[in-house]
C-alpha cells in the first residue's frame, strides 16, 4: 500500500447508520495460566490439589485455572489473618490503617482500565459499565472509608468501638471486584483482617485485586483471598477462628449461612436478593421514567440483587409506558462484552442462563405476554434478549421469584394504597424505586415502602456514603456509609 | 426538501394552551443521565465517517454579525458549496445562514447549487418589536429569494405565561414564511428549564413551526446536549400524537466534529434514523466544518493535517 492511499473509502453509502465495533484492547491485561491462593500476602499453591477453570461467558474460552481452596487452605488463611490481626493491624493507629486503604484506592484508580477489562471478560458485564460504574465505586469505597479510619470515635459517639477480629466475606459474581471493596474496605478501616472467598465463575479481578494489596504493601495476611466454590464458602463461614460473617449472594445460601453460624457467637451480615418494585405513576417524568426502568432491569444484565425487576404502571399512563419501553429496548446493542458501545453483555454462567431460561418458561406458561426486540445474540457463549412480560399477575412465579436476568415484568395498579401493597407483596426487601414529580408523595411512598433503598426519579444509583442494605428475606445489616461500619466494630459505652 | 411544505396549523391556539398544561415532566438529573451516557458511544471508521458527511450535509454555515459584509457573504457562499476544494466527494451543506440584508448576494452566489439560502429574521435575536414589523420582515427575506427563515420565539409571552398570545404569533409568523421553511428558535438557555423547553418545543411544533432550533447564538448559553434531547423526546411525542416530522437545529456552541457527532448519537437513538437527514436535523455553525474536514483527511489518509490545509471563509 502506498503512503497515500486512503486507509478507508471515502463517504461511503451505508443506508443504516451502523455503529463500527468499538472494542476496548485486551492487551493490557497480562493472565497467567494459574492463579494459587493469596495467602499471607503470597500467592501459594493450594494444600487441596484442586484447581477449577475459570471462563469467559461471552464466548466459553478458558481464561486460565485456579486453585480451590480446600478446609486445609481455609485454615492457613484463617491463621494468617488471625495473626495479622493480632500482630500488625489492630494496634495500629487508624490515620495508619488508613495511609493503606488509600493506597489501594490510588492503585484501584491507575489499574483502572485493566481491572475493567479483566471484569468484563470474567464476568461478561459491559465494558462501559466495569469502567464507568464497578471501578469508579470501587475505588470510591476505599477512599470513603479510609476516611472514616481515624475518625472511628465520632462514628458512634459515647461509644468506643473496637474491632471484632477475623472477618470472613463471600461475595458474588454480579459485580466481582466492587463486592471485594464493599467488604473489605469497612472492615479493614475498623481495625479487622479478612479472608474474601470471590464467586466460583468470576475469581479474577478479585485475585489482581491480590496483587493491588501486594503494591500497597499492605502487612502480610491481612487480607487474604480464597478461590473455591460453595464448599469453600461453607469452610471459611463454619471456621472456629472467624468472628464475622459476611455474605452477599442468594437468599437461599444466606439461609444455610445463618444455620450453620447460629449457636456461635459469630457476627453476621446479610445481604440478600431482591424483587424490587419500580412505580411508576401518572404524573411521572415518562421519558426519564423509561431509562430508569431500562437502568433498572437491563443494568448488569438483571444480575442485580435490588435490580428493578416488578414494574408497576398506574394504569392510565400503562400503554404509553409500554410502547415507549418496547421501542426502547429496540435501541439496546446486546453484544461483545469489550465493545464500548454494547449496553447488556453476557449472561454470567451456564448454571445462571438455564435458570432465567427456565423462569421465563414458566411465565409464557402461566399465561404472561413476553416481548422481546429482534436482536442477534452471538452463537457462542451466553447470551439472553432483554425480555418484557406483560398480563402478570402477583401469583405467577415471574413476579414473585428473583430471576437475576434481563427480565422484566410488568404490572398496573390504580391508588398509592395499590401499589404500595403490592410492591410490599413480596418476601423480599431490597429496593424500590419511585417515579413521580410530586414531592410529598414521595415521602409518602418512601414511608411505607419496606425495602432498604427507595430511589426517587431515578433507580441503581450507588454511593460510598449511602447505607444499603434489606428487610425481610433480602438480609440484615447494612453496607456503605457510617452504617457500613458498625458491623465491623463491637460498641461499648465509654465509661 | 418537499417534504418540508409548509403546513399551516391544524391546532388551535387554545387545543395549543391545553396541549402544553399536559406535556409531560422532564426529570433534569435523568435526562442528563441519558445524554452523558450517550455521550459515551464510541464511533469509529466506517461509522465516523459516514457521521462526519453527514454533518457537513446537515450544517447551516453561519455568520451573523453585524460586520456581515458581501465580502464575507460571497467567501461563505464557495465554502458552503464547496468545504473542501481538494476533495470533491465532500458534498455541500444544508445552507447559509445570514442576515437579511445580505440575501441577495446569497441568493445570487448559490444559484445553481444546492445549498439553500436561510435568513433569520422577526426582529431576530430578541424578537420583541412591533409584530407587524416583525411579520414584514418574514414576508421581505422570503421576497427576497431565502428558502428558510429562522425567527425567533417571544419569551417575553411565553414565560410571562401569555401561551395563547405565543403560538398566535408563531402561527402568524408561519403564514407569513408561505412556501419557505420556517425555524423557530426557542432560545433555550434563557427558559430555566427543560420542563420549559419541552413545552416551548409543543408550543412551536403545534403552531406549524417546520423546525424547532435551540439558540440564536447570542446569549452565553447555546445548545446542549441534554437540551437537545429533550427536543428530540419532545418530537417524537409529536410525531406519535399528530403524525408530523418536525425538524431539530441545533444552533451554538458546536466546534468540534466529536461534539456534532454526539448530537447525532443522541438524535438516532431517540427519533431514529428517519431524522439522520438535512430535512429532519440541522447544525447551526460555523468553525465546526474545518473540524470536520481534519477529521475526514484524517481517517482516510491515517494521518491528520495542519489546520492551514484548510480554508477559512
Amino acid at each position: 500500500m502506498s503512503e497515500l492511499e486512503p486507509v478507508a473509502p471515502a463517504h461511503p453509502v451505508m443506508p443504516p447508520w451502523e455503529y463500527a465495533p468499538a472494542p476496548e484492547s485486551r492487551d493490557i491485561v497480562r493472565l497467567q495460566d494459574r492463579y494459587g491462593l493469596f495467602i499471607g500476602g503470597e500467592f501459594v499453591e493450594p494444600k487441596s490439589g484442586r484447581w477449577f477453570a475459570t471462563i469467559d461467558p461471552s464466548n466459553e474460552t478458558v481464561l486460565a485455572e485456579v486453585a480451590e481452596a480446600g478446609e486445609e487452605d481455609v485454615d492457613v488463611a484463617v491463621t494468617a489473618a488471625r495473626s495479622a490481626y493480632v500482630t500488625a493491624w489492630r494496634d495500629l493507629p487508624g490515620s495508619e490503617r488508613a495511609k493503606y486503604l488509600y493506597r489501594i484506592a490510588r492503585a484501584l484508580q491507575e489499574r483502572a482500565r485493566e481491572f475493567a477489562v479483566l471484569e468484563s471478560m470474567n464476568g461478561g458485564k459491559p465494558i462501559k459499565e466495569s469502567r464507568d460504574v464497578d471501578l469508579p465505586l470501587a475505588a470510591a469505597h476505599f477512599f470513603y472509608y479510609a476516611g472514616w479510619a481515624d475518625k472511628l470515635e465520632y462514628a458512634f459517639p459515647a461509644m468506643t468501638p473496637t474491632p471484632l477480629g477475623v472477618a470472613g466475606q463471600v461475595i458474588p459474581w454480579n459485580f466481582p471486584l466492587l463486592m471485594a471493596a464493599w467488604k473489605l474496605a469497612p472492615a479493614l478501616a475498623a481495625g479487622n483482617t479478612a479472608v474474601l472467598k470471590p464467586a466460583e465463575t468470576t475469581p479474577l479481578t478479585a485475585l489482581l485485586l491480590g496483587e493491588v494489596v501486594q503494591q500497597a504493601e499492605l502487612p502480610p495476611g491481612v487480607v487474604n483471598i480464597l478461590t473455591g466454590a460453595g464448599a469453600t464458602g461453607a469452610s471459611l463461614v463454619e471456621h472456629p477462628d472467624v468472628d464475622k460473617v459476611a455474605f452477599t449472594g442468594s437468599t437461599e445460601v444466606g439461609k444455610q449461612i445463618r444455620r450453620a453460624v447460629a449457636g456461635t457467637n459469630k457476627h453476621l451480615t446479610l445481604e440478600l436478593g431482591g424483587k424490587a418494585a419500580n412505580i411508576v405513576f401518572e404524573d411521572a417524568p415518562i421519558d426519564q421514567a423509561v431509562e430508569g426502568v431500562v437502568n433498572g432491569i437491563f443494568f448488569n444484565q438483571g444480575h442485580v440483587c435490588c435490580a428493578g425487576s416488578r414494574l408497576l404502571v398506574q394504569e392510565p399512563v400503562f400503554e404509553e409506558l409500554l410502547e415507549k419501553l418496547k421501542v426502547r429496548l429496540g435501541t439496546l446493542r446486546v453484544g461483545d462484552p469489550l465493545d464500548k458501545n454494547t449496553d447488556v453483555g453476557a449472561i454470567n454462567s451456564r448454571a445462571q442462563l438455564h435458570k432465567i431460561g427456565e423462569l421465563v418458561a414458566s411465565g409464557v406458561e402461566e399465561g404472561a405476554v413476553m416481548y422481546q426486540p429482534p436482536c442477534d445474540l452471538p452463537e457462542r457463549g451466553f447470551w439472553f434478549a432483554p425480555t418484557l412480560f406483560t398480563g402478570v399477575s402477583q401469583s405467577h412465579r415471574i413476579a414473585r421469584e428473583e430471576i437475576f436476568g434481563p427480565v422484566l415484568s410488568i404490572l398496573t395498579f390504580r391508588t398509592p394504597e395499590e401499589a404500595v401493597e403490592k410492591a410490599n407483596n413480596t418476601p423480599y426487601g431490597l429496593s424500590a424505586g419511585v417515579w413521580t414529580e410530586k414531592g410529598s408523595r414521595i415521602l409518602w411512598m418512601a414511608e411505607r415502602m419496606r425495602a432498604g433503598v427507595v430511589w426517587a426519579n431515578t433507580f441503581n444509583r450507588f454511593d460510598p456514603s449511602s447505607p444499603f442494605g434489606g428487610y425481610k428475606e433480602s438480609g440484615f445489616g447494612r453496607e456503605g456509609g457510617r452504617h457500613g461500619l458498625e458491623p465491623y466494630v463491637r460498641l461499648e459505652p465509654v465509661s | 426538501m418537499s417534504s418540508l411544505a409548509p403546513l399551516s396549523p391544524v391546532i388551535t391556539s387554545s387545543e395549543a394552551s391545553k396541549m402544553l398544561t399536559r406535556t409531560p415532566a422532564v426529570d433534569a438529573v435523568g435526562l442528563e443521565e441519558r445524554a452523558a451516557s450517550l455521550a459515551t458511544r464510541s464511533i469509529k471508521r466506517d461509522a465516523k465517517l459516514w457521521a462526519l458527511d453527514l454533518v457537513i450535509r446537515c450544517t447551516d454555515l453561519t455568520t451573523l454579525e453585524g460586520s456581515d459584509t458581501v465580502g464575507k457573504i460571497v467567501a461563505m457562499c464557495s465554502k458552503a458549496v464547496r468545504p473542501d476544494p481538494l476533495d470533491p466527494a465532500v458534498p455541500p451543506v444544508a445552507a447559509v445562514c445570514i442576515y437579511p440584508w445580505l440575501v441577495p448576494t446569497a441568493v445570487t452566489h448559490l444559484a445553481g447549487s444546492t445549498v439553500r439560502v436561510a435568513s433569520v429574521a422577526g426582529g431576530f435575536p430578541a424578537g420583541l418589536g412591533p409584530i407587524d414589523v416583525r411579520l414584514q420582515e418574514i414576508r421581505d427575506v422570503v421576497a427576497m429569494g431565502a428558502d428558510e427563515v429562522d425567527i425567533v420565539l417571544n419569551r417575553s409571552l411565553f414565560l410571562g405565561g401569555r401561551y395563547q398570545q405565543a403560538f398566535e404569533e408563531l402561527a402568524a409568523a408561519r403564514e407569513a414564511a408561505g412556501a419557505a421553511s420556517l425555524k423557530v428558535i426557542l432560545e433555550t438557555g434563557e427558559l430555566g428549564s427543560y420542563d420549559r423547553v419541552r413545552q416551548a418545543s409543543v408550543l412551536a411544533m403545534a403552531s406549524g413551526a417546520d423546525f424547532i432550533k435551540t439558540s440564536t447564538g447570542k446569549i452565553g448559553v447555546s445548545a446542549t446536549l441534554p437540551t437537545a434531547l429533550c427536543m428530540f423526546e419532545a418530537a417524537r411525542d409529536f410525531h406519535r400524537d399528530t403524525g408530523r416530522a418536525v425538524g431539530i437545529k441545533v444552533a451554538g456552541g458546536v466546534r468540534k466534529a466529536k461534539d456534532a457527532i454526539r448530537y447525532l448519537v443522541v438524535l438516532h437513538e431517540t427519533l431514529g434514523p428517519a431524522w439522520l437527514t438535512p430535512d429532519r436535523f440541522r447544525i447551526g455553525a460555523s468553525s465546526v466544518l474545518n473540524d470536520v474536514l481534519m477529521q475526514i483527511a484524517k481517517e482516510r489518509t491515517g494521518r491528520y493535517q495542519g489546520p492551514d490545509y484548510f480554508t477559512i471563509d
